[in-house]
């Protein structure tokens, strides 16, 4: 095989792998994508090289240029790793309750890191880099909740990935975040197969929502309006943070180190076979499990950890 | 029948500080015209003018957004939980 000429290369063409095994349905395959594989440690490597790859081609990214996100850690990381090879600066406005090594792995690709409330979550995050980005207008402001060129990079090449290994495809659960993932895949498969059903799953939403004083306060991704992701999605369906574990738990089983949001997403899966007489289900696996080690995720007593998750963003 | 429901915090005002009410109806469209009813405080935050949600009010019963399932017209029974949620950035990566 030739040598790649940048590690920005290896982003995407991950592996789908059979888990049928943990099906609770003998006539439901379960196949796992394992974004983990991509070089930055998860599928926001895609949006991050396809937003900046974008912003270059349009003129708005020129040599030495500071870039600013919110993120509560993949995104940071992927583009931290893409702005550190391109030569941008970088700057995220992280909350403060993310796990200790994303924010690790912000500051080996040389982010600078600007800490958002951890009790208003990725809304507060959010709100605080869009008044620094009014405050700010050198920098270059991305926004992965508001930039077609994250969904785009799903439908060009994570969607694609999957209908070329597994056509067979009935079910697409992924988790919901930005959105981006489940309007890229989603909108590419149903195209391919209009029957494909999309499943989004996401965590309960917690304390983050005590936060909010006021219902207009509340937020959608501009992406997710832009790109009609209410008539795109089939079902959205909360999974807590005890059933992630158990599920992250039941992934290593069969080998599958992947972060908690993939448990998640795979008890998602599982809730999904149990609801269809037959069929194919390929879920999403995130990131792997390396960020989270210091949660005790796959060791520590189960009641211990889920009021852990209960603490920290995960998602 | 009675149904279980879960308010967030900024409606809890409107319901005497509960945040768990039971309500009774046998679709969420009921639920909600119950509650607003019930609780005049909250008319208006849940559902719009045109009788539709709320754009940032998502309503469950139990783990599902009933925008994916039968919306207003959703069914609920005995021993189904509904939350009231508002619409905020997902714990985005």
């Amino acid at each position: 095989m030739a040598p790649y000429r940048s590690i920005l290369d290896l982003i995407g063409n991950t592996p789908l792998v059979d888990v049928s095994a943990l099906s609770p349905n003998p006539n439901v395959e379960i196949y796992v994508k394992l974004e983990g594989q991509n070089p930055g440690g998860s599928v926001k490597d895609r949006p991050a090289l396809a937003m900046i790859e974008d912003a270059e081609k349009s003129g708005l990214l020129r040599a030495g240029a500071t870039l600013l996100e919110p993120s509560s850690g993949n995104t940071g990381i992927g583009l931290a790793m893409v702005c550190r090879v391109k030569g941008y600066r970088l700057k995220v406005v992280l909350p403060a309750n993310v796990s200790a090594e994303r924010r690790q792995l912000l500051e080996v690709w040389g982010a600078e890191i600007i800490e958002s409330p951890g009790s208003e979550g990725s809304n507060g995050a959010v709100r605080r880099a869009r008044q620094l980005a009014g405050e700010h207008p050198e920098w270059v402001f991305l926004y992965q909740y508001g930039n077609l060129a994250n969904p785009k990079a799903h439908y060009e090449s994570t969607g694609p990935e999957i209908w070329r290994d597994c056509p067979e495809v009935t079910h697409f659960v992924a988790g919901l975040g930005t959105s981006g993932t489940l309007l890229g895949v989603g909108r590419f498969l149903k195209e391919r197969n209009p029957e494909v059903q999309v499943w989004a799953i996401e965590p309960p939403a917690g304390e983050l929502v005590d936060g909010l004083r006021n219902l207009d306060d509340g937020y959608i991704p501009p992406i997710f309006i832009e790109e009609g992701g209410e008539e795109l999605l089939d079902r959205k369906t909360v999974v807590g943070p005890r059933d992630s574990i158990i599920w992250t738990r039941r992934l290593a089983d069969v080998g599958i180190f992947a972060g908690i949001s993939s448990g998640a997403v795979m008890a998602g899966a599982a809730r999904c076979a149990t609801q269809i007489e037959r069929g194919v289900v390929v879920f999403l696996a995130a990131d792997g499990g390396w960020k989270y080690l210091s949660t005790g995720a796959w060791t520590g007593d189960i009641d211990d950890v889920v009021e852990r998750a209960k603490r920290i963003i995960y998602f | 029948m009675p149904v279980a429901v879960r308010l967030p915090t900024l409606l809890r005002p409107a319901a005497g500080g509960r945040s768990l009410v039971s309500v009774e109806g046998a679709t969420i469209g009921e639920i909600l015209d119950e509650l607003q009813h019930e609780f005049p405080a909250m008319a208006g935050q849940l559902l719009t003018d045109a009788g539709s949600l709320h754009r940032f009010v998502n309503v469950y019963v139990n783990d599902d957004d009933v925008r994916y399932l039968d919306k207003l017209d959703t069914k609920v029974t005995a021993g189904d939980t509904v939350s009231i949620i508002p619409a905020v950035a997902g714990g985005a990566s």
